[in-house]
Protein backbone atom coordinates (compact mmCIF):
# COMPACT_ATOMS: atom_id res chain seq x y z
CA UNK A 1 0.00 0.00 0.00
CA UNK A 2 2.30 2.73 1.17
CA UNK A 3 5.70 3.25 -0.33
CA UNK A 4 7.16 3.87 3.13
CA UNK A 5 5.97 0.63 4.64
CA UNK A 6 7.10 -1.15 1.54
CA UNK A 7 10.58 0.25 1.96
CA UNK A 8 10.88 -1.48 5.32
CA UNK A 9 9.26 -4.65 3.99
CA UNK A 10 11.66 -4.65 1.08
CA UNK A 11 14.60 -4.13 3.44
CA UNK A 12 13.50 -6.95 5.75
CA UNK A 13 12.61 -9.26 2.88
CA UNK A 14 14.28 -9.60 -0.53
CA UNK A 15 16.99 -6.97 0.05
CA UNK A 16 18.22 -8.69 3.19
CA UNK A 17 18.26 -12.07 1.51
CA UNK A 18 20.15 -10.73 -1.52
CA UNK A 19 22.68 -8.86 0.63
CA UNK A 20 23.44 -11.95 2.70
CA UNK A 21 23.84 -14.14 -0.36
CA UNK A 22 26.23 -11.62 -1.96
CA UNK A 23 28.16 -11.26 1.30
CA UNK A 24 28.71 -14.98 1.80
CA UNK A 25 29.36 -15.67 -1.87
CA UNK A 26 31.76 -12.73 -2.13
CA UNK A 27 33.76 -13.58 0.97
CA UNK A 28 34.32 -17.17 -0.10
CA UNK A 29 35.12 -16.14 -3.64
CA UNK A 30 37.72 -13.60 -2.56
CA UNK A 31 39.17 -15.76 0.18
CA UNK A 32 39.53 -18.93 -1.90
CA UNK A 33 40.59 -16.89 -4.91
CA UNK A 34 43.46 -15.33 -2.99
CA UNK A 35 44.48 -18.39 -0.99
CA UNK A 36 44.59 -20.60 -4.08
CA UNK A 37 46.73 -18.20 -6.10
CA UNK A 38 50.12 -19.54 -7.15
CA UNK A 39 52.93 -18.50 -4.84
CA UNK A 40 56.62 -19.14 -5.27
CA UNK A 41 58.13 -21.40 -2.71
CA UNK A 42 60.56 -19.83 -0.25
CA UNK A 43 63.83 -21.69 -0.85
CA UNK A 44 65.74 -20.10 2.00
CA UNK A 45 66.60 -22.06 5.11
CA UNK A 46 63.79 -21.53 7.66
CA UNK A 47 65.21 -19.53 10.57
CA UNK A 48 62.59 -20.68 13.02
CA UNK A 49 60.91 -24.03 13.55
CA UNK A 50 57.32 -22.94 13.59
CA UNK A 51 56.92 -19.96 11.31
CA UNK A 52 53.14 -20.02 11.67
CA UNK A 53 53.56 -19.01 15.31
CA UNK A 54 55.10 -15.81 13.99
CA UNK A 55 51.95 -15.41 11.91
CA UNK A 56 49.72 -15.68 14.95
CA UNK A 57 51.95 -13.29 16.85
CA UNK A 58 51.77 -10.71 14.05
CA UNK A 59 47.97 -10.71 14.18
CA UNK A 60 48.34 -9.25 17.65
CA UNK A 61 51.53 -7.18 17.38
CA UNK A 62 50.10 -5.26 14.45
CA UNK A 63 47.27 -4.08 16.66
CA UNK A 64 49.44 -1.29 18.01
CA UNK A 65 52.01 0.84 16.17
CA UNK A 66 55.71 0.20 16.60
CA UNK A 67 57.57 2.54 18.88
CA UNK A 68 59.22 4.42 16.00
CA UNK A 69 55.89 5.44 14.53
CA UNK A 70 54.04 6.20 17.71
CA UNK A 71 54.68 9.93 18.06
CA UNK A 72 53.32 10.51 14.59
CA UNK A 73 50.29 8.23 14.44
CA UNK A 74 49.35 7.16 17.92
CA UNK A 75 46.48 9.64 18.26
CA UNK A 76 44.98 8.55 14.95
CA UNK A 77 45.39 4.96 15.98
CA UNK A 78 43.42 5.78 19.11
CA UNK A 79 40.66 7.46 17.09
CA UNK A 80 40.51 4.44 14.84
CA UNK A 81 40.18 2.23 17.90
CA UNK A 82 37.34 4.33 19.26
CA UNK A 83 35.59 3.94 15.93
CA UNK A 84 36.11 0.18 15.69
CA UNK A 85 35.13 -0.54 19.28
CA UNK A 86 32.14 1.79 19.09
CA UNK A 87 30.95 0.10 15.93
CA UNK A 88 31.41 -3.36 17.41
CA UNK A 89 29.44 -2.39 20.53
CA UNK A 90 26.60 -1.05 18.39
CA UNK A 91 26.50 -4.01 16.03
CA UNK A 92 26.85 -6.72 18.66
CA UNK A 93 25.20 -5.03 21.64
CA UNK A 94 21.91 -3.65 20.34
CA UNK A 95 19.12 -6.16 20.94
CA UNK A 96 17.38 -5.73 17.55
CA UNK A 97 20.75 -6.52 15.91
CA UNK A 98 21.23 -9.59 18.08
CA UNK A 99 17.73 -10.74 17.16
CA UNK A 100 18.54 -10.38 13.48
CA UNK A 101 21.77 -12.35 13.92
CA UNK A 102 19.87 -14.97 15.90
CA UNK A 103 17.30 -15.21 13.14
CA UNK A 104 20.00 -15.90 10.56
CA UNK A 105 22.60 -17.90 12.48
CA UNK A 106 20.83 -19.18 15.57
CA UNK A 107 23.49 -17.54 17.77
CA UNK A 108 22.44 -15.21 20.54
CA UNK A 109 23.86 -13.32 23.53
CA UNK A 110 22.61 -10.69 26.00
CA UNK A 111 22.22 -7.11 24.76
CA UNK A 112 23.23 -3.76 26.22
CA UNK A 113 21.04 -0.89 27.41
CA UNK A 114 20.36 1.93 24.98
CA UNK A 115 22.51 4.47 26.84
CA UNK A 116 25.62 2.41 26.17
CA UNK A 117 24.64 1.86 22.54
CA UNK A 118 23.95 5.55 21.96
CA UNK A 119 27.27 6.51 23.50
CA UNK A 120 29.12 3.96 21.39
CA UNK A 121 27.28 5.00 18.22
CA UNK A 122 27.97 8.68 18.89
CA UNK A 123 31.65 7.98 19.53
CA UNK A 124 31.90 5.88 16.37
CA UNK A 125 30.17 8.56 14.32
CA UNK A 126 32.37 11.39 15.57
CA UNK A 127 35.57 9.41 15.15
CA UNK A 128 34.49 8.43 11.66
CA UNK A 129 34.07 12.11 10.80
CA UNK A 130 37.46 12.89 12.29
CA UNK A 131 39.07 10.11 10.28
CA UNK A 132 37.51 11.43 7.09
CA UNK A 133 38.77 14.92 7.86
CA UNK A 134 42.22 13.45 8.44
CA UNK A 135 42.08 11.57 5.17
CA UNK A 136 41.19 14.59 3.06
CA UNK A 137 43.59 16.99 4.79
CA UNK A 138 46.65 14.77 5.06
CA UNK A 139 48.61 15.22 1.79
CA UNK A 140 49.94 11.67 1.55
CA UNK A 141 46.79 9.97 2.75
CA UNK A 142 44.80 11.96 0.26
CA UNK A 143 47.09 10.86 -2.56
CA UNK A 144 46.65 7.19 -1.78
CA UNK A 145 42.89 7.36 -1.23
CA UNK A 146 40.57 6.28 -3.98
CA UNK A 147 36.86 5.77 -4.59
CA UNK A 148 36.88 2.61 -2.49
CA UNK A 149 38.02 4.53 0.58
CA UNK A 150 35.37 7.22 0.32
CA UNK A 151 32.52 4.96 -0.72
CA UNK A 152 33.32 2.47 2.03
CA UNK A 153 33.41 5.34 4.50
CA UNK A 154 29.97 6.45 3.32
CA UNK A 155 28.54 2.95 3.57
CA UNK A 156 29.68 2.67 7.19
CA UNK A 157 28.61 6.18 8.09
CA UNK A 158 25.08 5.95 6.65
CA UNK A 159 23.80 2.97 8.68
CA UNK A 160 25.24 4.51 11.84
CA UNK A 161 23.54 7.82 11.17
CA UNK A 162 20.19 6.39 10.02
CA UNK A 163 20.26 3.94 12.91
CA UNK A 164 20.62 6.75 15.44
CA UNK A 165 17.99 8.80 13.64
CA UNK A 166 15.56 5.89 13.64
CA UNK A 167 16.18 5.16 17.28
CA UNK A 168 15.51 8.74 18.29
CA UNK A 169 12.77 9.37 15.70
CA UNK A 170 14.71 12.25 14.19
CA UNK A 171 13.91 13.59 10.76
CA UNK A 172 11.20 11.23 9.64
CA UNK A 173 8.79 8.48 10.47
CA UNK A 174 10.34 5.58 12.32
CA UNK A 175 9.47 2.97 9.69
CA UNK A 176 11.02 5.05 6.88
CA UNK A 177 14.22 5.63 8.84
CA UNK A 178 14.35 1.99 9.87
CA UNK A 179 13.87 0.94 6.24
CA UNK A 180 16.67 3.29 5.15
CA UNK A 181 18.86 2.07 7.97
CA UNK A 182 18.39 -1.56 7.01
CA UNK A 183 18.86 -0.89 3.31
CA UNK A 184 22.06 1.07 3.86
CA UNK A 185 23.40 -1.68 6.12
CA UNK A 186 22.51 -4.24 3.45
CA UNK A 187 24.37 -2.24 0.84
CA UNK A 188 27.34 -2.29 3.20
CA UNK A 189 27.13 -6.08 3.54
CA UNK A 190 26.97 -6.56 -0.22
CA UNK A 191 29.86 -4.15 -0.85
CA UNK A 192 32.05 -5.52 1.92
CA UNK A 193 33.71 -8.52 0.21
CA UNK A 194 34.71 -6.51 -2.87
CA UNK A 195 36.18 -3.48 -1.15
CA UNK A 196 38.74 -2.47 1.44
CA UNK A 197 36.06 -3.27 3.99
CA UNK A 198 36.94 -6.90 3.36
CA UNK A 199 39.67 -6.34 5.95
CA UNK A 200 36.94 -7.28 8.44
CA UNK A 201 37.69 -10.86 7.42
CA UNK A 202 40.97 -10.60 5.53
CA UNK A 203 43.05 -8.87 8.18
CA UNK A 204 43.56 -12.18 9.93
CA UNK A 205 44.91 -13.79 6.77
CA UNK A 206 47.02 -10.90 5.53
CA UNK A 207 48.64 -10.35 8.90
CA UNK A 208 49.04 -14.05 9.51
CA UNK A 209 50.66 -14.75 6.15
CA UNK A 210 52.95 -11.71 6.35
CA UNK A 211 53.98 -12.66 9.87
CA UNK A 212 54.64 -16.28 8.93
CA UNK A 213 56.72 -15.39 5.86
CA UNK A 214 58.87 -12.89 7.71
CA UNK A 215 59.35 -14.96 10.78
CA UNK A 216 60.48 -17.86 8.58
CA UNK A 217 63.17 -15.55 7.24
CA UNK A 218 64.13 -14.53 10.72
CA UNK A 219 62.87 -10.95 10.50
CA UNK A 220 61.77 -9.30 13.69
CA UNK A 221 58.01 -8.83 13.57
CA UNK B 1 -37.02 14.98 4.42
CA UNK B 2 -38.68 16.28 7.57
CA UNK B 3 -36.63 13.87 9.64
CA UNK B 4 -33.43 15.37 8.31
CA UNK B 5 -34.30 18.75 9.73
CA UNK B 6 -34.17 17.30 13.23
CA UNK B 7 -30.82 18.23 14.79
CA UNK B 8 -28.43 15.91 16.57
CA UNK B 9 -29.34 17.54 19.91
CA UNK B 10 -33.07 17.11 19.22
CA UNK B 11 -32.45 13.47 18.53
CA UNK B 12 -30.46 13.14 21.75
CA UNK B 13 -33.35 14.59 23.70
CA UNK B 14 -35.86 12.44 21.89
CA UNK B 15 -33.75 9.46 22.93
CA UNK B 16 -34.40 10.41 26.56
CA UNK B 17 -30.97 11.97 27.18
CA UNK B 18 -30.56 15.32 28.86
CA UNK B 19 -28.69 18.30 27.47
CA UNK B 20 -26.20 17.68 30.24
CA UNK B 21 -25.54 14.17 28.92
CA UNK B 22 -25.14 15.67 25.47
CA UNK B 23 -22.54 18.15 26.74
CA UNK B 24 -20.74 15.38 28.59
CA UNK B 25 -20.67 13.37 25.41
CA UNK B 26 -19.18 16.32 23.51
CA UNK B 27 -16.56 16.87 26.21
CA UNK B 28 -15.64 13.18 26.22
CA UNK B 29 -15.31 13.14 22.44
CA UNK B 30 -13.27 16.35 22.40
CA UNK B 31 -10.86 14.95 24.93
CA UNK B 32 -10.60 11.73 22.92
CA UNK B 33 -9.60 13.81 19.96
CA UNK B 34 -7.12 15.69 22.14
CA UNK B 35 -8.95 18.93 21.32
CA UNK B 36 -8.80 21.91 23.70
CA UNK B 37 -11.77 22.29 26.12
CA UNK B 38 -13.17 25.16 24.05
CA UNK B 39 -13.63 22.75 21.18
CA UNK B 40 -16.14 20.77 23.23
CA UNK B 41 -18.35 23.86 23.43
CA UNK B 42 -17.92 24.50 19.71
CA UNK B 43 -18.75 20.88 19.06
CA UNK B 44 -21.89 21.06 21.20
CA UNK B 45 -23.00 24.25 19.48
CA UNK B 46 -22.46 22.83 16.03
CA UNK B 47 -24.12 19.51 16.79
CA UNK B 48 -27.09 21.33 18.33
CA UNK B 49 -27.63 22.99 14.93
CA UNK B 50 -26.54 20.15 12.66
CA UNK B 51 -29.38 18.25 11.06
CA UNK B 52 -29.36 14.64 12.08
CA UNK B 53 -27.42 12.88 9.34
CA UNK B 54 -28.14 9.64 7.62
CA UNK B 55 -25.62 6.87 7.89
CA UNK B 56 -25.49 4.07 5.37
CA UNK B 57 -23.32 1.22 6.62
CA UNK B 58 -22.27 -1.28 3.97
CA UNK B 59 -20.39 -4.51 4.64
CA UNK B 60 -18.44 -6.46 2.06
CA UNK B 61 -15.62 -8.96 2.64
CA UNK B 62 -15.43 -8.72 6.41
CA UNK B 63 -15.88 -10.69 9.61
CA UNK B 64 -18.28 -8.29 11.41
CA UNK B 65 -15.76 -7.64 14.19
CA UNK B 66 -15.69 -3.94 13.29
CA UNK B 67 -19.41 -3.71 13.90
CA UNK B 68 -19.04 -5.84 17.04
CA UNK B 69 -16.42 -3.41 18.25
CA UNK B 70 -18.48 -0.37 17.29
CA UNK B 71 -21.55 -1.52 19.17
CA UNK B 72 -19.41 -1.74 22.30
CA UNK B 73 -18.55 1.91 22.26
CA UNK B 74 -18.48 4.01 25.40
CA UNK B 75 -21.39 5.72 27.08
CA UNK B 76 -23.47 7.30 25.61
CA UNK B 77 -23.11 4.13 23.67
CA UNK B 78 -22.68 3.94 19.96
CA UNK B 79 -26.06 2.25 19.84
CA UNK B 80 -27.46 5.50 21.15
CA UNK B 81 -25.32 7.48 18.83
CA UNK B 82 -26.21 5.60 15.71
CA UNK B 83 -29.79 4.58 16.39
CA UNK B 84 -31.09 7.60 18.13
CA UNK B 85 -28.73 10.38 17.30
CA UNK B 86 -27.25 9.54 14.00
CA UNK B 87 -29.75 7.90 11.81
CA UNK B 88 -28.41 4.54 10.81
CA UNK B 89 -30.59 4.14 7.79
CA UNK B 90 -29.08 0.92 6.62
CA UNK B 91 -27.00 -1.84 8.13
CA UNK B 92 -27.91 -5.33 7.06
CA UNK B 93 -26.45 -6.98 10.16
CA UNK B 94 -28.21 -4.86 12.75
CA UNK B 95 -31.54 -4.30 11.12
CA UNK B 96 -34.45 -6.65 11.49
CA UNK B 97 -35.58 -6.39 7.89
CA UNK B 98 -34.09 -8.75 5.34
CA UNK B 99 -34.27 -9.47 1.64
CA UNK B 100 -36.27 -7.21 -0.63
CA UNK B 101 -37.70 -5.16 2.23
CA UNK B 102 -34.20 -4.29 3.42
CA UNK B 103 -33.03 -3.40 -0.07
CA UNK B 104 -36.07 -1.20 -0.57
CA UNK B 105 -35.40 0.53 2.77
CA UNK B 106 -31.84 1.21 1.78
CA UNK B 107 -32.74 2.59 -1.62
CA UNK B 108 -35.31 4.84 -0.05
CA UNK B 109 -32.90 6.10 2.63
CA UNK B 110 -30.24 6.80 0.03
CA UNK B 111 -32.70 8.53 -2.26
CA UNK B 112 -33.95 10.77 0.54
CA UNK B 113 -30.48 11.79 1.72
CA UNK B 114 -28.73 11.66 -1.67
CA UNK B 115 -25.60 13.82 -1.55
CA UNK B 116 -25.74 14.18 2.24
CA UNK B 117 -25.35 10.81 3.89
CA UNK B 118 -22.26 9.42 5.60
CA UNK B 119 -21.20 6.20 3.99
CA UNK B 120 -19.45 3.77 6.30
CA UNK B 121 -17.90 0.76 4.62
CA UNK B 122 -16.38 -2.23 6.32
CA UNK B 123 -14.70 -5.07 4.48
CA UNK B 124 -12.57 -5.24 1.38
CA UNK B 125 -14.01 -5.16 -2.13
CA UNK B 126 -13.31 -8.20 -4.33
CA UNK B 127 -12.52 -7.29 -7.92
CA UNK B 128 -11.72 -10.80 -9.18
CA UNK B 129 -14.11 -12.65 -11.51
CA UNK B 130 -15.93 -9.42 -12.30
CA UNK B 131 -16.74 -8.88 -8.63
CA UNK B 132 -18.58 -12.20 -8.37
CA UNK B 133 -17.04 -13.13 -5.00
CA UNK B 134 -19.32 -10.74 -3.14
CA UNK B 135 -22.78 -10.20 -4.55
CA UNK B 136 -25.92 -9.14 -2.71
CA UNK B 137 -29.34 -8.63 -4.26
CA UNK B 138 -27.83 -9.26 -7.69
CA UNK B 139 -25.29 -6.46 -7.41
CA UNK B 140 -21.56 -6.89 -6.92
CA UNK B 141 -19.82 -5.14 -4.04
CA UNK B 142 -17.77 -2.98 -6.39
CA UNK B 143 -20.82 -1.72 -8.31
CA UNK B 144 -22.73 -1.25 -5.09
CA UNK B 145 -19.90 0.79 -3.57
CA UNK B 146 -19.44 2.95 -6.65
CA UNK B 147 -23.12 3.76 -6.68
CA UNK B 148 -23.39 4.43 -2.95
CA UNK B 149 -20.27 6.62 -3.00
CA UNK B 150 -21.84 8.94 -5.56
CA UNK B 151 -24.47 10.08 -3.08
CA UNK B 152 -22.21 10.24 -0.03
CA UNK B 153 -21.07 13.44 1.65
CA UNK B 154 -18.24 11.55 3.32
CA UNK B 155 -16.88 8.03 3.04
CA UNK B 156 -15.41 6.32 6.07
CA UNK B 157 -13.60 3.02 5.55
CA UNK B 158 -13.89 1.26 8.87
CA UNK B 159 -11.45 -1.50 9.73
CA UNK B 160 -8.22 -2.58 8.10
CA UNK B 161 -10.03 -4.60 5.39
CA UNK B 162 -11.88 -1.54 4.10
CA UNK B 163 -8.94 0.79 4.70
CA UNK B 164 -6.05 -1.31 3.38
CA UNK B 165 -7.50 -4.60 2.13
CA UNK B 166 -6.78 -6.43 5.39
CA UNK B 167 -7.14 -10.18 5.54
CA UNK B 168 -8.97 -10.71 2.22
CA UNK B 169 -6.10 -8.76 0.60
CA UNK B 170 -3.44 -11.00 2.21
CA UNK B 171 -1.35 -13.11 -0.15
CA UNK B 172 -2.37 -14.81 -2.34
CA UNK B 173 -5.51 -12.65 -2.36
CA UNK B 174 -7.68 -15.18 -4.21
CA UNK B 175 -10.62 -12.83 -4.72
CA UNK B 176 -8.62 -9.87 -5.97
CA UNK B 177 -9.69 -7.86 -2.93
CA UNK B 178 -8.87 -4.15 -2.78
CA UNK B 179 -9.42 -1.41 -0.20
CA UNK B 180 -12.20 1.14 -0.62
CA UNK B 181 -9.71 3.82 -1.65
CA UNK B 182 -8.78 1.79 -4.72
CA UNK B 183 -12.37 1.75 -5.90
CA UNK B 184 -13.13 5.36 -4.96
CA UNK B 185 -10.14 7.23 -6.27
CA UNK B 186 -11.55 10.66 -7.02
CA UNK B 187 -12.15 11.79 -3.43
CA UNK B 188 -10.68 11.31 0.02
CA UNK B 189 -11.70 8.28 2.02
CA UNK B 190 -11.29 8.51 5.79
CA UNK B 191 -9.51 5.33 6.84
CA UNK B 192 -10.31 4.17 10.35
CA UNK B 193 -8.04 1.16 10.39
CA UNK B 194 -7.63 -1.56 12.99
CA UNK B 195 -8.66 -5.16 13.21
CA UNK B 196 -11.05 -4.10 14.56
CA UNK B 197 -10.72 -0.34 15.14
CA UNK B 198 -11.16 0.99 18.65
CA UNK B 199 -14.88 1.81 19.07
CA UNK B 200 -14.20 5.27 20.49
CA UNK B 201 -12.10 6.06 17.45
CA UNK B 202 -14.98 5.21 15.13
CA UNK B 203 -17.42 7.31 17.16
CA UNK B 204 -14.91 10.11 17.51
CA UNK B 205 -14.31 10.29 13.77
CA UNK B 206 -18.05 10.45 12.98
CA UNK B 207 -18.65 13.14 15.61
CA UNK B 208 -15.62 15.11 14.47
CA UNK B 209 -16.86 15.02 10.90
CA UNK B 210 -20.31 16.23 11.94
CA UNK B 211 -18.85 19.04 14.06
CA UNK B 212 -15.86 20.26 12.12
CA UNK B 213 -15.89 18.55 8.74
CA UNK B 214 -13.03 16.57 7.29
CA UNK B 215 -10.40 15.70 9.91
CA UNK B 216 -6.67 16.04 9.23
CA UNK B 217 -5.42 12.75 7.81
CA UNK B 218 -2.03 11.09 7.74
CA UNK B 219 -0.39 9.79 4.56
CA UNK B 220 -2.48 6.63 4.83
CA UNK B 221 -5.73 8.55 5.05
CA UNK B 222 -6.13 8.00 8.80
CA UNK B 223 -7.27 10.76 11.17
CA UNK B 224 -4.15 12.14 12.80
CA UNK B 225 -5.94 12.68 16.08
CA UNK B 226 -6.01 8.92 16.61
CA UNK B 227 -3.25 7.64 14.38
CA UNK B 228 -0.64 10.32 14.94
CA UNK B 229 1.48 8.33 17.38
CA UNK B 230 2.85 4.84 17.23
CA UNK B 231 1.95 2.29 19.87
CA UNK B 232 5.63 2.27 20.85
CA UNK B 233 5.63 6.08 21.33
CA UNK B 234 2.95 5.76 23.98
CA UNK B 235 3.65 2.30 25.33
CA UNK B 236 4.01 2.04 29.09
CA UNK B 237 6.63 -0.72 28.58
CA UNK B 238 8.84 1.71 26.68
CA UNK B 239 11.24 2.32 29.60
CA UNK B 240 12.09 -1.39 29.52
CA UNK B 241 12.78 -1.19 25.81
CA UNK B 242 15.15 1.70 26.44
CA UNK B 243 16.86 -0.15 29.26
CA UNK B 244 17.26 -3.24 27.10
CA UNK B 245 15.02 -5.41 29.29
CA UNK B 246 13.04 -7.84 27.19
CA UNK B 247 10.77 -10.79 27.78
CA UNK B 248 12.32 -13.75 25.93
CA UNK B 249 9.30 -16.05 26.22
CA UNK B 250 5.70 -15.57 27.28
CA UNK B 251 6.27 -17.07 30.70
CA UNK B 252 9.75 -16.04 31.76
CA UNK B 253 10.79 -13.56 34.41
CA UNK B 254 10.70 -10.70 31.91
CA UNK B 255 7.15 -11.53 30.88
CA UNK B 256 6.06 -11.66 34.51
CA UNK B 257 7.76 -8.36 35.24
CA UNK B 258 6.07 -6.67 32.32
CA UNK B 259 9.21 -6.04 30.28
CA UNK B 260 9.20 -5.04 26.64
CA UNK B 261 7.74 -7.52 24.15
CA UNK B 262 9.92 -6.56 21.18
CA UNK B 263 11.72 -9.87 21.16
CA UNK B 264 8.39 -11.71 21.09
CA UNK B 265 7.45 -9.94 17.88
CA UNK B 266 5.79 -6.70 19.06
CA UNK B 267 5.14 -4.44 16.04
CA UNK B 268 4.37 -1.39 18.21
CA UNK B 269 7.28 0.65 16.82
CA UNK B 270 5.82 0.69 13.31
CA UNK B 271 2.12 0.66 14.19
CA UNK B 272 0.06 3.83 14.40
CA UNK B 273 -3.06 3.51 16.51
CA UNK B 274 -4.52 4.79 19.77
CA UNK B 275 -4.50 1.49 21.73
CA UNK B 276 -1.78 2.59 24.16
CA UNK B 277 -3.69 5.74 25.12
CA UNK B 278 -7.42 5.04 24.68
CA UNK B 279 -7.10 1.31 25.36
CA UNK B 280 -9.97 -1.12 24.90
CA UNK B 281 -13.18 -1.98 26.74
CA UNK B 282 -13.80 1.43 28.23
CA UNK B 283 -10.12 2.04 28.83
CA UNK B 284 -9.57 -1.21 30.73
CA UNK B 285 -6.50 -2.56 28.97
CA UNK B 286 -4.90 -3.17 25.59
CA UNK B 287 -3.06 -6.11 24.06
CA UNK B 288 0.42 -5.16 25.28
CA UNK B 289 -0.90 -4.58 28.78
CA UNK B 290 -2.30 -8.09 28.80
CA UNK B 291 1.07 -9.49 27.81
CA UNK B 292 0.97 -9.88 24.04
CA UNK B 293 2.90 -7.88 21.48
CA UNK B 294 1.13 -5.58 19.04
CA UNK B 295 0.29 -7.36 15.78
CA UNK B 296 0.33 -4.13 13.80
CA UNK B 297 -3.35 -4.58 12.93
CA UNK B 298 -3.92 -0.96 11.89
CA UNK B 299 -1.16 -1.04 9.27
CA UNK B 300 -1.36 -2.13 5.62
CA UNK B 301 -0.42 -5.75 4.94
CA UNK B 302 -0.04 -6.56 8.64
CA UNK B 303 -0.92 -10.14 7.79
CA UNK B 304 2.02 -10.57 5.42
CA UNK B 305 4.98 -9.26 7.37
CA UNK B 306 6.80 -12.46 8.13
CA UNK B 307 4.97 -13.55 11.27
CA UNK B 308 3.46 -12.08 14.41
CA UNK B 309 6.10 -13.60 16.67
CA UNK B 310 9.14 -12.59 14.64
CA UNK B 311 11.03 -9.60 15.99
CA UNK B 312 10.69 -6.48 13.92
CA UNK B 313 14.38 -6.47 13.06
CA UNK B 314 14.38 -10.05 11.80
CA UNK B 315 13.99 -11.10 8.18
CA UNK B 316 10.45 -11.44 6.88
CA UNK B 317 11.25 -14.05 4.27
CA UNK B 318 10.76 -17.71 5.09
CA UNK B 319 13.71 -19.01 3.13
CA UNK B 320 15.90 -21.88 4.36
CA UNK B 321 18.82 -19.82 5.75
CA UNK B 322 21.34 -22.66 6.08
CA UNK B 323 20.75 -24.11 2.63
CA UNK B 324 20.71 -20.80 0.78
CA UNK B 325 23.79 -19.34 2.49
CA UNK B 326 25.59 -22.70 2.27
CA UNK B 327 24.95 -22.74 -1.46
CA UNK B 328 26.23 -19.15 -1.71
CA UNK B 329 29.42 -20.17 0.12
CA UNK B 330 29.88 -23.16 -2.15
CA UNK B 331 29.34 -20.99 -5.20
CA UNK B 332 31.97 -18.58 -3.86
CA UNK B 333 34.46 -21.43 -3.33
CA UNK B 334 33.91 -22.72 -6.87
CA UNK B 335 34.26 -19.30 -8.48
CA UNK B 336 37.30 -18.45 -6.32
CA UNK B 337 39.04 -21.73 -7.16
CA UNK B 338 38.18 -21.28 -10.83
CA UNK B 339 39.64 -17.77 -10.85
CA UNK B 340 42.81 -18.99 -9.15
CA UNK B 341 43.17 -21.83 -11.67
CA UNK B 342 42.71 -19.33 -14.46
CA UNK B 343 45.41 -17.13 -12.94
CA UNK B 344 47.77 -20.11 -12.75
CA UNK B 345 47.26 -21.09 -16.37
CA UNK B 346 47.56 -17.49 -17.45
CA UNK B 347 50.81 -17.23 -15.56
CA UNK B 348 52.17 -20.32 -17.29
CA UNK B 349 51.23 -19.21 -20.79
CA UNK B 350 52.68 -15.77 -20.29
CA UNK B 351 55.88 -17.30 -18.86
CA UNK B 352 56.14 -19.57 -21.88
CA UNK B 353 55.54 -16.63 -24.19
CA UNK B 354 58.21 -14.53 -22.53
CA UNK B 355 60.67 -17.40 -22.74
CA UNK B 356 59.92 -17.95 -26.42
CA UNK B 357 60.39 -14.29 -27.18
CA UNK B 358 63.73 -14.40 -25.38
CA UNK B 359 64.74 -17.39 -27.52
CA UNK B 360 65.33 -19.75 -24.64
CA UNK B 361 63.47 -23.06 -24.31
CA UNK B 362 60.20 -22.78 -22.40
CA UNK B 363 60.64 -23.52 -18.72
CA UNK B 364 59.43 -26.80 -17.37
CA UNK B 365 56.97 -26.88 -14.51
CA UNK B 366 58.15 -24.39 -11.96
CA UNK B 367 59.53 -26.70 -9.28
CA UNK B 368 59.16 -23.96 -6.71
CA UNK B 369 55.53 -23.35 -7.22
CA UNK B 370 53.19 -24.70 -4.66
S1 LIG C 1 6.10 -3.71 24.11
FE1 LIG C 1 6.14 -3.13 21.93
S2 LIG C 1 5.29 -1.07 21.83
FE2 LIG C 1 5.83 -1.48 23.97
S3 LIG C 1 7.91 -0.69 24.19
FE3 LIG C 1 8.12 -2.83 23.67
S4 LIG C 1 8.31 -2.84 21.42
FE4 LIG C 1 7.50 -0.83 22.01
S1 LIG D 1 -2.08 -3.22 20.02
FE1 LIG D 1 -1.57 -3.33 17.84
S2 LIG D 1 -2.47 -5.26 17.09
FE2 LIG D 1 -3.38 -4.80 19.07
S3 LIG D 1 -5.26 -3.75 18.55
FE3 LIG D 1 -3.70 -2.17 18.89
S4 LIG D 1 -2.81 -1.78 16.85
FE4 LIG D 1 -3.97 -3.68 16.73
Amino acid sequence: MSAETNLLDFARGPALEAALIILVFGIFWRLVGVLALPRTRDLSEPRVRHAWLGGVKTIFTRMWPRREFRPRILHWEAVSYIFHIGLAVVILGLVPHILLIRDITGLSWPGLPDGVITFAAGAALISLLALLAHRVTHPVLRQISNFDDYFSWLLVFTPLLTGLMAYYHLGGRYEDLLGLHMLSAELLLAWLPFSKLAHTVFFLFSRGVTGAVYSRRGARI
Amino acid sequence: MGELEETVLDAFRRGGLSRRAFLKFCAATASLLALPPAAATAMAETLARTPRPTVIYLSYQECTACLESMTRSFSPTIEHLIFNNISLAFNDTLQAAAGEAAEAARKEAMRQAWGKYILIVDGAVPMGAGGAYCVAAGQSAVDDLRHAAQGAAAIIAVGTCAAFGGIPYAAPNPTGAVPVSEVIRDRPVINVSGCPPIPEVMTGVVVYYLSFGMPALDHQGRPLAFYGNSIHDRCYRRPFYDEGRFAHTFDDEGARNGWCLYELGCKGPVTYNACATLKWNQGTSFPIQSGHGCLGCSEPDFWDKGGFYRPLSAATGHWPRGEVLGAAALGGVVVGAGMAALARSHQKTSAAKTAKEAGSPPPKEDPHER
